[in-house]
């Protein structure tokens, strides 16, 4: 075993264990630990674009995710008084349907990947590097960028009417 | 047996897992939303998985798409979530049940 790969069974299993804890914390229901084991999660899944030679990604990754997103949703937790959540019990029936329902959806993804024809992959030689994906977003994707630079005015006119104290 | 793509792809449909056990389990609608972005980031990480195995860069561009328009929903959802908590004092789900506000 390459250390690449022994990197890549490292990184998958912090990405499983703190997503894991986001959703279900034994220890505490505070969204304050979900929200930190999300960035967890974020960096060590930015860990894995890294190991799949996407490094634009990766640092996007976490600039973007556990960067801005995350300190937006600390901010609202924060913002929202949120004592009075942490009492509720998780009810015994919603986590058995829950578990169920997301057992059989796994079954069935796994037991497609199984049967799939994946093919025998040659050693990928691809680069994702800033150069290459800046060359191919403002050359064949330049009007979708466009469209999505659009789409961030919108948002960010939303959230600013949204917050607005009174709604009319 | 060295990492390919089945490996990338089962972390990927356990993660996707992961999240929408949590939007069914969790009553919070701040850690309902998390699990939503955790479910995002599976379905990154099976397209950049795609995108390095099949020698193609497009899918590291979608992804970048999804990553975009993953921060404008976090932005105009978080200001919803909290238009909402000024109106009704709450973050659980079970207490916003009502289309009237």
């Amino acid at each position: 075993m390459t250390t690449p790969d022994i990197l890549f069974y490292v990184f998958a299993f912090l990405t499983l264990l703190s997503g894991f804890l986001v959703v279900a914390n034994p220890f505490s229901s505070n969204p304050v630990t979900s929200a930190m084991f999300l960035v967890l999660t974020l960096v060590s899944l930015a860990a894995l674009f890294a190991l799949l030679n996407a490094f634009f990604l990766a640092a996007v990754q976490v600039l973007v995710y556990a960067g801005a997103v995350m300190v937006l949703f600390l901010f609202v937790i924060m913002l929202l008084d949120l004592k009075a959540e942490e009492r509720r019990k998780i009810r015994k029936f919603e986590v058995f349907t829950g578990l169920v329902s997301v057992g059989a959806f796994v079954f069935i993804l796994l037991r497609s990947l199984l049967y799939s024809p994946l093919g025998a992959q040659p050693t990928p030689t691809l680069k994702g590097g800033t150069a290459e994906l800046g060359a191919l977003l403002f050359r064949q994707y330049l009007l979708p960028f466009e469209i999505v630079s659009v789409l961030l005015l919108v948002a960010m006119v939303g959230a600013v009417l949204l917050s607005k104290k009174d709604l009319k | 047996m060295s990492v390919g793509l089945e490996h990338y792809l089962v972390v990927s449909a356990l993660l996707f897992a992961l999240g929408l056990l949590g939007v069914i389990v969790r009553r919070n609608l701040l850690v309902i939303y998390m699990s939503l972005e955790l479910m995002l980031n599976a379905g990154n990480l099976a397209l950049v998985a795609f995108s390095r195995f099949n020698d193609s860069l497009d899918g590291q561009v979608l992804v970048f798409f999804v990553i975009t328009v993953a921060a404008a929903e976090v932005s105009v959802g978080l200001a919803l979530i909290v238009a909402l908590y000024r109106k009704r004092q709450t973050a659980h789900v079970e207490d916003l049940a009502l289309m009237k506000l």
